[in-house]
């Protein structure tokens, strides 16, 4: 992946500006922007009507495994909770982890990966041979056997999920330093006494925004995803709290006769996925008009 | 009188963009006889390549369109042919030479098999091996040791590559070869010695060619007719002498002034002032007035009429519709 | 073809610190994790004695830098990973008595894929912006935001519970490999489907395929002589590292499909902590997965002439 933009310095603002509107124009992208922030707000907001304890964890066996109806919206589940309201909290906390995750793995990704960059020699050899052993192993793979050894606390859940998509930060990152490092703008600033610690935030930071904002968007959709996973595999945030991947695979052995126990739970993943990869393709073409057509 | 290679008139080309059609050919006349030589020059984007393209059908549709206009080849109505027929013209009786050598020979396949591949195709019954050996005959013909013919592209230099692209061009023997600034990315020194190499093949193989370029040099070199273009028409043709002793269109005057002198290097340098027509703007006047040193107000409303000197040479001007209308001349 | 030799030796022995480091970052994640594995093994019912002697006979009481040694030692010198604490099984025969079931199925989801993607991508670049080409898209997004074990529920629920034609779950039947094979294929198919068009819609670019259409040649010949031959280059590439997610992937459809493949031991596995089996089981696949990226790289190299030279010259 290259960074072909040629290195802009203090024009953010019209760069800014200039990326918004070319993300405007692309209607996918502003469909997903629109759902997250639907989904955002929703989940924001759910507290506000929804009573925790008595419609999303009280269990009400008379009412279990109904489907879909006006008093129920997506009908309720094994244990006769309203699934509707179970997805709506469900949001709070995929997104939470989804955000979390993110940004602290892409804060401490980026910083190694400019560090490696801008040091260069041993220190970047260490930095990329432990992330090669780390890009060796598949992502899922890796959150479950950290979940599994760690237990199955939201926070390592948060740092599981979020580990195996380190090694993309720190190679865009580097790679954004690698080539800003050759610039001559750099030595003209250490000619006039800049820091390390000064160039590297003054005009590295700003050149892999973009690339980063990019993947930072994608990589919160995988995050989501593979949360879900974990808890589908039972290594997720325990009952009874609402998570999605852990609704689908409690649905699951009601299938055949009540599938929407399955269906409404993935539905609302996929929406969310789908509208975080609109989203990043869109910033994707917006920022980078030249990989356009 | 010989005959005609090609004959284009009145051609009309657009592009239909998301920003906007673009005019790239407006009107264009060109006409060449059998074994002769046409420099087609003008700055880039004046549509010379685009009526190249034309001459093959090679106009991606979308976004080109060929609005207007005919084409023809050795007699043939190019705009009315199948796309089959086309075909089997493409290689056969007409070839193209693009620009970059880099980037015009197919890096995955070996330059020998892209040689063989053009002779196979217009002579389907020639076998594999056959087509090969004829392809190491074209190779030693454009200067190439031949036991390259299993070498890729990314092997040979910049100047040979662009040999390897005229060995293809010319493998079939066409009547006509269209060759789109060839040495134009290549070095001073390569470049003539490309030049040498096609003179040498025009002159073996009778080869007609329509040489597009922007500098006059080359137009020197090796062409026996000019055709100048600005803004998707010709505003001037003539023989080598006409255009180059007898200038008579101000552009054309313009480009020359613009070339630095060898025998005063003192003088200042002599841009046209102002830049190319927009090709998605039309206006009603001559293309060349907003930059022209001798345009009248007449020039900015109308479109300049044809105007001719002799057999060969014409131009189209307002101007010289006054009997005593002159250039100020070369430095 | 000697540099090519070099070259492959070159990354085998690039391996070893690889798997090194990754069996020694697993090594100790699984056993500094909480929970005692010889307690679990005992039963809730065990006396102290009793698991202090299951310690004793697992070894579980020495330091762990020893235990590491050792477990390194057997490694390399024995080729042996170590016993299951369950089974009295070493890990490797458990490992590849499963595998090659894992195989079968990886074969199968690669196979949909690659056929489904290809033409599909290559469409989709010609006719660009065509129904084929947004259809084609508009299905891949989908399908690549859903979570495969969604979909993997979803044809068990269409194909299995509502129209019975497939099983469920298992490998009886030559066919029970079709809705596992096609629940991670989808996806992969998706997502390469994409790759594949970017990349075409690159390559046509190229002044060498025009050079090709001035040729004469039929529009066919053009696209899938010269560009998909280009075109394949960078797939290639995409190819290996969506390979490694999608190993990743079937871990949770071999447990959706209960396959018995080497995905569901490892989840088997951790839910009973047995320990050698989780590190047995993540170093040997980071090994075949390490040696399929070193396949993908040969294969890479015999497509691009370019990439040949390099290594024929020996670099």
């Amino acid at each position: 992946m290259s960074t072909n933009s040629k290195p802009q310095v203090g024009k953010k603002r019209s760069r800014a500006a200039e990326t918004w509107r070319r993300l405007k124009k692309n209607r996918n992208a502003m469909i997903g922007l629109s759902l997250i922030i639907i989904i955002i707000v929703v989940a924001l907001a759910a507290p506000l009507f929804i009573d925790y304890e008595t419609q999303v964890i009280n269990q009400n066996i008379a009412e279990r495994l109904q489907g879909p109806s006006l008093k129920h919206l997506f009908g309720t589940d094994n244990l006769g909770r309203d699934i509707f309201f179970r997805i709506l909290y469900g949001a709070r906390i995929s997104l939470l982890i989804g955000a979390v995750s993110c940004l602290i793995c892409c804060t401490t990704g980026v910083a190694l990966g400019a560090i490696a960059g801008f040091f260069g020699g041993k220190v970047d050899d260490i930095i990329m041979r432990c992330f090669d052993i780390l890009l060796a192993i598949p992502s899922t793979l890796m959150a479950i056997i950290l979940v599994a050894a760690f237990g199955t606390s939201l926070f390592n859940i948060i740092l599981a999920v979020g580990i195996p998509t380190l090694p993309q930060y720190v190679r865009i990152a580097r790679a954004s330093v690698l080539t800003i490092k050759q610039q001559e703008y750099v030595e003209a600033a250490r000619a006039i006494g800049a820091t390390n610690f000064q160039i590297i935030r003054t005009h590295i930071l700003p050149n892999c925004l973009a690339p980063v904002l990019v993947q930072a968007t994608l990589r919160v959709a995988t995050v989501i995803a593979d949360a879900a996973a974990l808890a589908f595999l039972g290594l997720g945030i325990p009952e009874p709290t609402p998570e999605w991947g852990g609704m689908l695979s409690a649905g699951r052995a009601f299938l055949r006769d009540y599938p929407h126990t399955v269906l409404f739970p993935g539905l609302a993943i996929m929406i969310t996925i789908l509208a975080l990869n609109l989203l990043g393709d869109g910033l994707r073409d917006a920022l980078d008009p030249k990989l356009k057509k | 009188m010989s005959e005609k290679i090609v004959e284009i008139k009145d051609l009309y080309v657009d592009y239909e963009t998301d920003d906007g059609i673009v005019h790239a050919v407006n009107g264009m006349n060109l006409s060449l006889e059998k074994g002769k030589s046409l420099g087609l020059v003008g700055e880039t984007g004046a549509g010379k390549t685009t009526t190249a393209l034309s001459i093959m059908r090679l106009i991606p549709d979308p976004p080109g369109v060929i609005k207007k206009g005919s084409i023809m080849v050795d007699g043939k109505d190019i705009l009315s042919m199948s796309i089959k027929e086309i075909r089997a013209l493409r290689g056969k009786y007409v070839s193209m030479i693009f620009q970059d050598p880099m980037t015009s020979l197919n890096p995955a396949i070996t330059v020998g098999e892209q040689i063989a591949e053009v002779l196979r195709e217009h002579d389907r019954k020639m076998s594999k091996s056959e087509s090969m050996k004829r392809a190491e005959e074209m190779l030693r013909t454009v200067g190439i040791a031949e036991d390259r013919i299993h070498d890729y592209a990314h092997q040979f230099s910049g100047g040979m590559r662009q040999r390897v692209v005229i060995a293809i061009a010319l493998a079939c023997n066409p009547q006509l070869l269209i060759a789109d600034e060839p040495t134009t990315a290549l070095d001073v020194t390569i470049q003539a010695q490309i030049l040498e190499t096609m003179k040498e093949l025009r002159k073996k193989f009778g080869t007609s060619l329509i040489m597009i370029t922007h500098d006059l040099g080359i137009v020197a070199e090796i062409c026996d007719e000019v055709s100048v273009v600005y803004g998707g028409r010709v505003v001037e043709h003539g023989t080598l002498e006409d255009v180059f002793n007898n200038t008579k269109h101000p552009y054309t005057e313009g480009l020359f002034n613009s070339l630095p002198n060898i025998n005063n290097r003192t003088a200042m340098l002599r841009p046209i002032p102002g830049l190319m027509l927009d090709p998605t703007e039309d206006p009603p006047g001559c293309p060349f007035a907003p930059r022209c040193a001798y345009a009248t107000s007449e020039c900015e409303k109308s479109k300049p009429p044809l105007i001719t000197f002799s057999d060969t040479h014409y131009v189209e001007c307002h101007r010289y519709k006054e009997p005593d209308f002159k250039l100020q001349g070369r430095d | 073809m000697k540099g090519m030799a070099k070259y492959i030796l070159h990354r085998l022995v690039l391996l070893i610190p690889v798997v090194i480091g990754v069996s020694f970052l697993i090594f100790f994640i699984v056993n500094l994790a909480p929970g005692n594995p010889a307690q679990m093994i005992a039963g809730a019912e065990a006396s102290m004695e009793d698991i202090q002697r299951i310690e004793e006979e697992l070894g579980l009481n020495k330091n762990i830098f020893v235990r590491y040694f050792e477990f390194m030692r057997d490694f390399i010198l024995h080729g042996d990973l170590g016993t299951s604490y369950y089974s009295d099984k070493a890990v490797v025969t458990a490992y590849f008595e499963r595998f090659p079931a894992t195989l079968r199925l990886a074969a199968s989801f690669i196979i949909v894929a690659v056929a489904l993607s290809l033409p599909l991508g290559i469409l989709a670049a010609v006719k660009q912006y065509s129904i084929i080409d947004r259809l084609s898209s508009f299905v891949a997004l989908i399908a690549v935001s859903m979570p495969n074990f969604w979909l993997g529920i979803l044809l068990i629920l269409l194909f299995s519970e509502k129209l019975g034609w497939l099983p469920s779950g298992g490998d009886k039947y030559w066919y029970s490999i079709i809705l596992p094979a096609l629940t991670i294929g989808l996806q992969m198919m998706a997502l390469m489907t994409r790759m594949t068009r970017s990349s075409m819609l690159e390559v046509i670019r190229q002044d060498y395929v025009n050079t090709a259409r001035a040729k004469g040649l039929s529009e066919k010949i053009v696209i899938l002589k010269h560009a998909l031959r280009n075109a394949l280059i960078p797939i290639i590439t995409s190819a290996g590292s969506l390979f490694v997610d999608c190993v990743g992937g079937s871990v949770v459809t071999e447990t959706i499909f209960s396959w018995p493949g080497v995905g569901k031991l490892l989840v088997d596995s951790i839910s009973k902590r047995d320990l050698p089996m989780v590190i047995g089981f993540v170093t040997i696949t980071t090994i075949v997965i390490t040696i399929c990226n070193l396949g993908i790289d040969i294969i890479y190299a015999l497509v691009d002439p370019r990439i040949r030279s390099q290594y024929a010259s020996g670099k």
